[in-house]
This record gives structure tokens, sequence and C-alpha cells, in this order.
């Protein structure tokens, strides 16, 4: 009796403290992956801001205008105190990391020093402009090798965790991957505004309400109509098994979304119409392309060709580029030679066959058909003087951008370089003011570990 | 002054006898362009060759990594321009046929060194092994692009080839008159003193016979010991890839494991969107500004808090993200999504709907 009684007992208390291990378990994981993920966190916030910080020192430049200079100085000395806030939430104490800080602080010193004086009365000298370049050069060597860490980082599924455990376990930091790319960096550092996306690159900036606003007095169209519509607009008018959903109310402007499949290989396509004026908002296919049978430049004029079919006038290609087996294009509407990026879509063409497999048009449905700026005040070469004097300008365009108020303004559009990399700057045609000054992404190197 | 070119002129003069005999000898379309026209943005092996080609004659200075960028696009123009082409940035058979005339190009010797991730150029008149960089690797960081064996870093300056050179002052380009396909043998040699210029005696048989003759690629190889030590530590860095504008791959590749980890099974459709959300969300003032950010904001996505975000990402969540970034939003601009089967929050039904695409609700 006794004897059941205990091993009763005995088994409550084993199972008991089974379960309260489980438990303890399951905690500290979570413990873990919460640690790890502000570390990580940290890390990537790190390497974005160094992009950054290149791409901002190396916008400043190219910068002429002082009332440029200023914020861009501002927002130089504003990533490098994030970077310093992030490099001190990795677990650094335990490696050495000194000459990075100081070379963030040394950046952060030399744009705060500039941004708070009167440029206007004070100008950058000749010194001081060499001080920023060298900044520019060093920046980009460190952040090529934080790129490095990070690449092998992601690759490698490397965890800081991982090496926070094995210094709890040794005495130093041993062989770890991580710390040993960090040492570079910091090596390197001892020698020596925001994510500005292009007027038509990504267009992220979308506006739901612009659509609304443009469509709201137009015809409104039944689900019959929107399948119609996307037979011609697709041009493969077969039977189609089409679904069709209705948007919600989040969205200011009611759409029809059509699942499509395509009767040839069973792939999906999707894609939006406005419920009013049956307008095509975007289209995707559902493909993985496998291989490159045509070149970009044939895919180019097929999305050309695309484009022209469905009623879109006077489309200039203004940017193209090849990932893997597709192509994506970048259309801008020209008005007589101004280049609208406002008014913009992308096509995307699958390079084995030359279908669409994409196609984007918020910006060209927002904007396309608003009165336009005229107003060309300044001639090219009036704009040219308004361009820093070291700048090589390569390319000359009108172009219609909208700018950070949100205003459709005309502008001289210049492609200009300073030693390998390339600029693009936009000088307001009316008043001379500097829009943006851009530096262009370059290819980016493949970094393979093995 | 003038014995000195007297004898340099003999050189160039062997020299030329030299590469006349190996051109009669060898089939010149050994390596070739495809016929497609190369367009800014393309990548490829024909990208490559136009790098190379134009590196050659001193017409491009940066990297030979087979992405046809600003770079190669400034280079490509110029070129056109001296030469009375259309300035137009495409190249077309007239300018391939151009440059196929005047330049050498080693396919071997450039893949090779592609391959290994070196930085190398592929100037003419140069000695191969000159332009062959280190190898990427052991303790010392990555060679910066100054460290480039005196390659000429202006194509003004840099005269390896006094008849490639174009000269706008001399009106035509002299030599490789790109007017003058109809006569070929003649061009041939006026092109190639070039080659052997520095060293002519060893040079010429050197370029030549890696040009077509298989039994001798060894020769052009590295010395085993070189090669035999595999370097596990350092990156190579291979050639290079497109990135969205603004967007680095390790961007892309952090937010394709996101979209991976939150959205794999869901149809393309939904995964575009996530990847949406996040650039909305960047967007957006009220979330951070940068993608890991957004990402790792304690508390935004399950597969994060779950540790689900470490999974390697398949292709398609890939391009689902390169498809958001190039401005597809089929999320219809949302900042939230959730799945209402699993969704513990009453706060996130309180939002104003989009749309529903397969598991995934997502809203404003």
């Amino acid at each position: 009796m006794i004897r059941t009684v205990l091993i009763a007992l005995l088994a409550v208390a084993v199972l008991g403290t089974g379960y309260w291990g489980y438990l303890e378990h399951q905690e500290k994981n979570a413990v873990l992956i919460q640690a790890e993920n502000n570390y990580q966190r940290a890390f990537h916030e790190l390497s974005y801001d160094l992009d950054h910080l290149h791409d901002e020192l190396g916008s400043t430049l190219a910068m002429n205008s002082k009332e440029r200079l200023s914020p861009s100085l501002t927002d130089v000395w504003r990533i490098t105190s994030e970077a310093q806030s992030d490099l001190g939430q990795l677990p650094m104490s335990l490696m050495p990391f000194s000459k990075t800080e100081e070379f963030l602080h040394k950046i952060g010193e030399f744009s705060y020093r500039n941004s708070v004086r009167d440029l206007e009365q004070e100008p950058l000298t000749e010194k001081e402009y060499d001080q920023l370049k060298t900044l520019y050069s060093q920046s980009g060597e460190i952040q090529n090798e934080m790129r490095k860490v990070q690449a092998m980082v992601l690759k490698e599924d490397l965890k800081w965790m991982d090496v926070e455990l094995a210094m709890a376990a040794q005495d130093g930091p041993g062989d770890n991957a991580i710390i040993d790319g960090f040492e570079i960096i910091d090596e390197k550092a001892g020698q020596f505004s925001e994510s500005d996306f292009g007027p038509n690159a990504g267009g992220v900036s979308k506006n739901d309400e612009d659509i609304a606003d443009r469509v709201k007095d137009l015809e409104e169209i039944d689900e019959e109509e929107a399948v119609e519509i996307a037979g011609e607009f697709l041009d493969r008018d077969k039977d189609f098994e089409v679904e069709i959903d209705t948007t919600g109310d989040g969205l200011a402007y009611k759409a029809y979304s059509l699942t499509i499949e395509d009767p040839d290989d069973g792939h999906d396509i999707n894609m939006d119409i406005t419920k009013k004026g049956g307008k095509v908002l975007w289209l995707l296919e559902d493909r993985q392309i496998e291989t490159s049978e045509i070149s970009l430049y044939d895919a180019s004029e097929k999305a050309g060709k695309f484009l022209e079919k469905n009623g879109f006038e006077s489309m200039a290609l203004v940017d193209s580029r090849q990932y893997e087996n597709t192509g994506v294009f970048n259309f801008a509407h020209m008005q007589d030679d101004i280049r609208v990026y406002s008014d913009a879509v992308v096509i995307e063409i699958a390079l084995d066959n030359g279908d669409v497999i994409g196609y984007e048009g918020f910006d060209y449905i927002a904007n396309h058909g608003q009165k336009k700026p005229a107003e060309l005040s300044l001639s090219e070469e009036e704009a040219r003087e308004e361009l820093n004097p070291s700048l090589e300008i390569m390319e000359h365009h009108l172009a219609i951008i909208e700018n950070e108020l949100e205003e459709e303004v005309l502008c001289h559009e210049f492609f200009g370089t300073i030693d390998d990399d390339t600029y693009r700057i936009f000088i307001n045609a009316a008043n001379g003011r500097e829009e943006r000054v851009e530096k262009m992404d370059r290819a980016e190197p493949v970094y393979d570990f093995n | 002054m003038n014995k000195q070119k007297r004898g340099r002129l003999t050189r160039i003069l062997v020299a030329l006898l030299v590469c006349l005999q190996v051109a009669v000898m060898l089939p010149q379309d050994a390596e070739a362009f495809s016929d497609q026209v190369i367009q800014k943005g393309a990548t490829g092996d024909d990208v490559v060759e136009l790098q190379a080609r134009l590196q050659y004659i001193g017409f491009y200075h940066d990297t030979i990594d087979g992405v046809y960028g600003w770079g190669t696009y400034w280079s490509v123009k110029k070129y056109q321009e001296e030469f009375g082409l259309d300035v137009d940035g495409l190249v077309g058979p007239k300018m391939k046929h151009m440059l196929e005339k005047s330049t050498d190009f080693d396919k071997e010797f450039v893949h090779r060194m592609l391959r290994e991730g070196r930085m190398f150029t592929h100037y003419g008149g140069m000695s191969k092994e000159a332009q062959k960089g280190p190898k990427p690797g052991g303790k010392q960081p990555g060679p910066g692009k100054g460290k480039q064996p005196s390659a000429p870093k202006d194509p003004g300056k840099a005269a390896p080839a006094p008849g490639v050179k174009p000269s706008p002052e001399t009106g035509e380009a002299p030599a490789p008159a790109p007017e003058a396909p109809e006569q070929p043998s003649a061009e041939e040699p006026a092109q190639q003193p070039e080659q052997p210029a520095p060293a002519p005696g060893e040079e010429a048989p050197e370029a030549v016979p890696e040009e077509g003759a298989e039994e001798n690629i060894p020769d052009a190889t590295p010395s085993p010991d070189e090669d035999a030590v595999p370097d596990d530590s350092d990156a190579d860095i291979q050639e290079a890839i497109n990135t969205p504008e603004g967007f680095t791959d390790n961007d892309i590749q952090i937010m394709a494991q996101a979209v991976y980890g939150e959205a794999r099974g869901e149809p393309y459709t939904g995964q575009v969107a996530v990847a949406a959300v996040i650039l909305n969300r960047i967007e957006s003032p009220i979330f951070p500004n940068n993608p890991s950010g957004v990402i790792f904001e304690p508390r935004a996505f399950t597969a994060v808090a779950d540790g689900q975000i470490n999974l390697e990402p398949d292709d398609t969540a890939r391009r689902a993200v390169l498809d958001a970034i190039n401005g597809q939003d089929p999320s219809g601009n949302a900042l939230y999504y959730f799945n209402p089967d699993t969704a513990t929050s009453g706060w996130i039904w309180s939002r104003p709907q989009i749309k529903r695409i397969g598991k995934h609700i997502f809203c404003e």
C-alpha cells in the first residue's frame, strides 16, 4: 500500500519535474530567440546605416547649393549617431571595436560642425572638401567590409547568441567568423537622407487617394466587363478560369481582384482592376523563369509594344534591368521632349518566352492627365551653373518629377560622374533649386563563401 | 631619341610579323559576341566580353563584372561618340564588329579571373600576369582598386596602343579605323603592335596560344601550389548582380527570409503582398525606416518571434521581394496583415480591411 503510494508520488514528482523542465526549456528558447533578434536587428541596422552613410556622403560631394548641403550634412550626422547607437547594442564589449567608433565619431563631428555653420557665409574650403572626399572613400571601404560580414552572417546563419555562449564557456573569443569579420572592419577604420527612392524606381509611395480621385467620375464596370478587360489587356482572349474578389474598405477606391488561370500552362495570373473606369492597376504572373532565351533589348521592345497595344501613348524606356531571367523595365510618359517620371509604369518580361509577367501602373493612373508644370525659366546652361563644378556632366534631359513636397515640378535632369560614381541631379527649371541629388547604385558583387 | 625610336619600330615590326602570321593561322571568330543587342541593365557573358574589350582599348576602367551598369554605359557612349556611331548606349552588330576587329578578348583568362574572384584588368599591351590581381582570401583584406598593377586609369592618358588610342585632334581614329572593315588584312597588323609593345619577344607568343590551342591552356593557369590552397575563410567576389536602386542584396535576402518565414505556402501574390507590407512600413512614418528595423521590430512578425526567420528562403520568396521593390503591391498599400484563424489580438480586427489573399487578410 505504502509502496504504491510512494511510487505514485514519485511518478508524479518525476512527471512534474519533467514538465517543469520542459517549460523552463521553452522559456529559455524564447528568451534566446528574443535576444538573438535584438542583436540581429542592431547588426543589420548598423550595416544599413553604414550603407546610407556612404551614399549620403557621396551625394554631398555632388551637391552644390548650400540649402541642400546643410540638411544633407545633418542627415549624415544623424545616420552616424544611429550607427553608433546600433554599435552600442551589439555584444561588442567582448571585442575591440574602438577604431570604428572613432571613425564614426570623426564623421559625426565633421558633419555636425559644418551643418550648423552658415555655409552661405562660409562655404566649405578646399581642405574641407578634400576631407569629405577622404571620409567618403573610407566609409566606402568600411561599408564593403560590413556587407561582406553581413552576407556571411546571412548565408551561414550565424548567431550572436552562439558567440556569447561560446564566450561564456571559454575564456576568450575563439575562432568565430563574426568576430573575425568585425576585426577586419575595425582595422580598416583604423587606417583612416534616408533611403531615397528614385523618382520612378520603386513606386512605393503610391497614393490610393490620388487613384480614387482620378477614377471617381468614370463609369462603373461589372465583373463580366472586368474579365473582358483583363483578357484584352493580356491579349490572351481564351476561355479563362477567373475568380473575382472585390477589395474592402481599407482602400480609397474599389477594385476587382482577379485570379486567372492561364489555360496554356496552368500558372496563375493575378490582377487588380478599378471598379470605376476599369483601369488595370497591376498584374503579376506566378512563374519561375528558368532560362534566358531572348535578350534584354528584345524584351524591352516587347514591353514597348505591350504598352502601345494597351493604349499608353508616347512612353519611353528610362531604365532597364535584368534580374537573372527576368527583365524589368521602367517607362515614363514623354510629353514632347520631357520625361514625365511621375507618370511611370513598370513592365516585367520573362526572358524565356517574352511574355509580360508583370505590370504596375499605380503612378501612371494616379498622375497621368493631370496638368503638368511647364514653366521653363532656366535654360540648360543656366541650370548647369547650379551644379557642383567637380561633376562631369554626361547626359541632360528635361523631366517632371514629384519633389519632396509631392508637387510635380519641371526639372533639368543631369547625369554626371565624379570619379567612378554616377550621380543624377534634378535642378528645378523654374527657380534653380537643387531638387534632388542621387548617387546611382553600382552593381553589387556577389560574395561567395566556400 | 631617334635611335630609340628606330629600335622600337623594328621591334614592333617583328612583333607585327608574328602577329600577322598568327592572324592568318587562327580562325578569327574563336570568341565572339552572341547576336543580341546589349542594352543597359543586361547581365551575362556578353557584358563581360563587352567590358573586357572596352577595357582592352582603355575605354573602360571599372571592374569587369558582367553587369551593364552606369560605368559601362558611359564607356559605350564614349566609344560610340568617338567612332561616329549612334550614341545610344545600345551595343548592336556594328559596334560589336568594330570591337572584335580592334581588340582581343581572352575569354578563358577573363572568365577564370572572374571565377577566382580576382581584381584583374584586361588592358591591351600589358602582360596578363601583371593584370592578374591577387586572389581574395588569406588574411589580408580584399585589395583596393588602387592596387592594380599600374593599369592605366585614365583612358585619355593610357596609351598602351599607339594605334588604338583614339585621338580626336587627329581627326578620325587612326589605325583600327572602324569604317574600314573592307580591308581586314591591312587592319589586323595595324592594331596588333600594342600587344607586344612592352616586351615584344615573349609577349606575342604568350598571348596567342591562349586564344585557341587547347594544350597551351595549362600555361596560362597559375602554378598549382597557388591554386591548391583553398581559402575557406574569406569571400570570393564573383560576378556582380543587379539590385534595385536603394537596396543591397543583403537587404533583399533579409526580406526574402521574412517573406518565406511568414508566407511560404501562400499564393505568390500573397508573398509579394507581404513583401510590399514591409516596404510600406519602411515608407510609413510610424515604423522604422529600413528593412531590418521593420522586420526585427519586437512583436511585429511572428516568423521573427519564433525564429522561423532563419530558414533559408526559396527562389519564390526572393522573386516576390524583387517584384515588390519594383513597385508591385497586391496588398493595396497595406500596413498590416493577419491570419484570421490564428489572430489573437482583437485590435487587428478593427483595422479597415483591404483584401484577403490566401490565408491572410491585409488591412490599412
